[in-house]
């Protein structure tokens, strides 16, 4: 039982695992097999994280369709989408072990759909050269969600529900445990961990277009950063390119890429389909330029390349975004995605149920019938916590990161499809190392400092002080949104990032002036309240980050730099805090080996 | 296209609650989930609501509306009849606050579940599985864990007694979809009968009529389990193997009441 000490309760663990969506389940999985006392800490209820969001597929170079695929060409794709600016390591080990990761989910009892020969069915998606997505219909991350969840509790994890961490705590330069409250009662909870894995996903509740969802509020991004941790590429931010726009309720809602996959088109408002007029010169060679050979791709990959609507995400984003601006766009601002008039009802239907039952209920639109009306969504932060791409474990001794929130694995964008296989092999390489970490330390275990506990419980506290100020975090939160949509998006300038910083330092102000009601039971304004300061440390460092890179590449455009720059090809951009100030710093990328830079060539 | 929308919510906890009036602006298109939002951001920051994506597809902001058990998300205002709309907590589940309700029921019962294990004829992945018999259990999986259909069940709906012995649908669609799994070699089905009260299920398919997923929860999964139930213990043939496969390696009702929810 919890002693209980202070007005803490507080728990002793080897390893503290903060989310519970795919990498955070993988790593507590992995911990707890390695031996470690495990505990899995999650803001909502265990199996709603972002993870189920996920729909098209894990990436895995299984070779059931194409026995041509194999662990070097998922390299060479994941580099090459990445705009060569991945940690080469990372994408190595990933494109090498997300094959037995897909197989360990079918071992604890995931259902993949099957090929004609009982094999894992593999879809195609943007960017991969060969169908290699290993799915589940369009919902293939509540699948995968839903077996390590089982699995987990399976294996008798232990798991803190509805549970906020707002600060680590450390012991010298180590990591000595977390500090946080149950979102239920409002009571804190101190553990006391030689070990704590993040794995707490993205930021994209900063933008006001966004498909994720309130929990992506930047927290261990933030957690990393006043440990003392390091971030990197936080300037690459997904906007994907299709979401919803129409009604405004649900703008922003995911539209999976699938649907592209699978036939689906691109059409502006005079009906034309527009993405052969943005292939860049990078992927000529391998996408169709004429509409004949883009629709006998479908039916005969042999013999025809990829139609354009297929190239990576940051292109197909930045082209939407163009046809609109040029006044191409459709009634809601957006452009056309049409599979309505190029595949039956039937196949429709079976292959992206979840996008027909989407826009009939949320939009009353028949997608077998009409298109559908979509722009970008803000979806997915390549950039995080900088780690070591073996062990997953940050600058800070004890600070693992896995996932959306670890940086360096999809450099300047990532492709569709490996975001689930990231979550798996990161997510178990954490797990393992953290357990490893924890016994080799034998008894030199940090210690939790109780100074450290109040000044952590006086910040939780501080939005019910009351004679601060007045501020509205919900008002506070749609000015940050409209901030980083405005001057933050898809595409930047130097005069509009300056300008954010200015917004950002007047809402951190503003921030400090909080004023929340009611008490701490179960209260949404106060966690929003707390939520905040992390987004706007998050948000500052994508503004400054973005506005070191004088260039163009992936998920970072600048409309003032707009060509990429082979100087900064080699350069990361890493940003830390120093005091109460975020630095920004360039660090020279680490090359690749000749055998592995060689896949990278153009003809291979 | 704005109008005012007035919301009866109830607000409360567990010593007690009452409906309390907000009027909010509403736009077209909108759900009764962003009516609550604009309720929190304008009028009752500490308005107790659990969400995610507001996408139909966490199961996470059930509520009764107007008193049907609903996903907020999924309920376009347009599609209810004029008048305050009315929103008060899950009403088998015990309220912490708000519209929040205490579902660890569900959670305890998902530690009772035997996880899947595969045949020993084909023990380690890749398996060999084909589409249409991976099917049935794919259906099952769909499941959002909204826990509506718990909800709505009337064996625990007001009988709260009932609850230690029923885990209610959707855990017989869970393990239903385990014992049709293709490749799984457990056999769950006594189980299934014995601790986790699949016969007090009267088949009113109150479930299915709520589940947002249109699983056939009744049809496809509970019915078929009663049948395999009834099988497996009236055939003498089947009871007497079983008892011969019982004592060679552990069953899984010995499993189960020994999991980590009693133990």
């Amino acid at each position: 039982m919890p002693e209980d000490s202070g007005g803490y309760e507080s728990h002793h663990y080897d390893v503290v695992v903060i989310g519970a969506g795919g990498a955070g389940l993988r790593a507590a999985i992995a911990a707890h097999d390695a031996g470690a006392r495990t505990a899995l800490v999650c803001k909502s209820l265990l199996g709603k994280a972002h993870t189920v969001m996920a729909e098209g597929g894990i990436a895995a170079a299984l070779g059931n369709l194409w026995p041509e695929d194999n662990w070097q060409v998922h390299f060479r794709d994941t580099m090459r989408g990445g705009k060569l600016l991945n940690n080469w390591r990372m994408a190595e080990l990933h494109a090498k072990e997300a094959p037995q990761r897909v197989y360990e989910l079918e071992q604890w009892g995931a259902l993949f759909d099957r090929t004609p020969d009982g094999k894992i069915s593999q879809r195609d998606f943007g960017g991969h050269r060969y169908a290699r997505l290993a799915h589940v219909g369009d919902r293939t991350g509540l699948e995968m969600i839903r077996t390590l969840q089982q699995r987990a509790v399976a294996l008798g994890i232990d798991v803190f529900m509805e549970l906020t961490i707002t600060d680590l705590l450390k012991d010298g330069a180590r990591v000595a445990g977390a500090f946080g409250y149950w979102r239920e009662s409002g009571r804190f909870v101190v553990f006391e961990a030689p070990a704590v894995v993040l794995a707490t996903g993205g930021i994209g509740k900063s933008w006001r277009v966004t498909s994720n969802s309130w929990e992506y509020t930047g927290d261990g991004h933030a957690l990393a950063l006043r440990a003392g941790a390091t971030l990197i590429n936080m300037e690459f931010v997904q906007f994907h390119p299709t979401g919803m726009v129409w009604p405004p309720a649900v703008k922003g809602l995911l539209v999976t890429e699938s649907v592209r996959g699978d036939g689906g088109v691109l059409l502006n408002s005079q009906g034309k389909r527009f993405m052969f007029d943005y292939i860049p010169e990078f992927f000529k060679a391998e996408t169709a330029d004429t509409v004949e050979e883009a629709d006998a791709w479908y039916t005969d990959k042999r013999n025809n390349r990829r139609p354009p609507e297929l190239l990576p995400r940051d292109e197909v984003a930045r082209a939407i975004n163009s046809e609109v601006k040029s006044g191409r766009g459709s009634p809601h601002g957006g452009v056309y995605l049409d599979i309505a008039s190029r595949r039956s009802p039937e196949f429709i239907k079976r292959r992206l149920p979840s996008m027909y039952h989407q826009f009939m209920e949320l939009a009353g639109v028949d997608i077998t019938k009409e298109p559908m009306e979509i722009a970008p969504t803000c979806h997915y932060v390549m950039g995080g916590v900088e780690v070591d791409p073996d062990t997953q474990m940050s600058v800070v001794p004890g600070l693992f990161a896995a996932g959306e929130v670890a940086g360096g694995m999809h450099g300047a964008n990532r492709l569709g499809g490996n975001s689930l296989s990231d979550l798996l092999v990161f997510g178990k390489r954490a797990g393992d190392h953290a357990a490893s970490y924890v016994q080799a330390l034998g008894h030199q275990r940090p210690q939790v400092d109780a100074q450290a506990l109040s000044a952590a419980s006086e910040v939780a506290l501080a939005p019910f002080a009351g004679g601060h100020g007045s501020e509205n975090p919900y008002g506070v939160h749609q000015d940050l949104q409209v901030v980083m949509q405005d001057l933050v998006g898809i595409i930047r300038t130097e005069h509009e990032l300056k300008e954010a910083l200015d917004k950002l330092s007047g809402l951190r102000a503003r921030s400090g002036a909080l004023a929340v009601e009611g008490n701490r039971q179960y209260n949404p304004g106060w966690h929003l309240a707390l939520d905040l300061r992390n987004m706007l440390l998050v948000s500052e460092s994508v503004a400054r980050a973005a506005l070191e890179r004088q260039e163009s590449r992936g998920g970072h455009t600048r409309d003032d730099y707009p060509m990429s720059d082979p100087y900064w090809g080699t350069q990361n951009v890493v940003v830390k805090l120093d005091g109460h100030d975020l630095r920004v710093e360039r660090q020279p990328l680490p090359k690749p080996p000749p055998e592995l830079a060689q896949l990278l060539e153009e003809g291979h | 296209m704005s109008r005012e929308l007035l919301l009866r919510i109830w607000r409360g906890d567990a010593s007690g609650g009452d409906l309390v009036d907000f009027v909010v602006p509403v736009e077209e298109g909108e759900v009764v989930l962003d009516a609550v939002h604009k309720t929190q951001a304008l009028h009752a920051g500490d308005l107790a609501v659990r969400w995610n994506f507001k996408a139909g597809k966490c199961g996470s902001c059930s509520a009764e509306i107007n008193g049907h058990p609903r996903l907020m998300c999924m309920t376009r205002l347009s599609s209810l009849p004029s008048g305050p709309v009315t929103i008060t907590p899950l009403r088998t589940f015990p309220v912490i606050r708000d519209l929040v309700t205490d579902v660890s029921f569900n959670y305890e019962k998902a530690r009772q579940v035997p996880a899947f294990s595969p045949r020993p004829e084909q023990p380690v992945a890749p398996f060999i599985m084909y589409q249409q018999d991976v099917e049935r259990s794919q259906e099952f999986r769909k499941c959002i864990e909204c826990w509506l259909c718990q909800d709505v069940c009337h064996v625990i709906r007001d009988h709260e007694e009932n609850k230690p012995h029923y885990s209610g649908p959707r855990f017989f669609i869970r393990w239903a979809e385990l014992d049709m799994h293709p490749n799984d070699g457990l056999d769950r089905k006594e189980a299934l009968q014995d601790t986790q009260g699949l016969g007090y299920c009267n088949v009113t398919k109150c479930c299915t009529e709520v589940c947002p997923e249109g699983i056939k929860i009744t049809d496809n999964a509970i019915i078929p389990m009663k049948e395999r139930v009834v099988d497996a213990k009236y055939d003498p043939l089947v009871r007497f193997a079983r008892r011969r496969l019982r004592r060679a390696r552990g069953t899984a009702s010995s499993a189960t009441s020994q999991g980590p929810g009693h133990g």
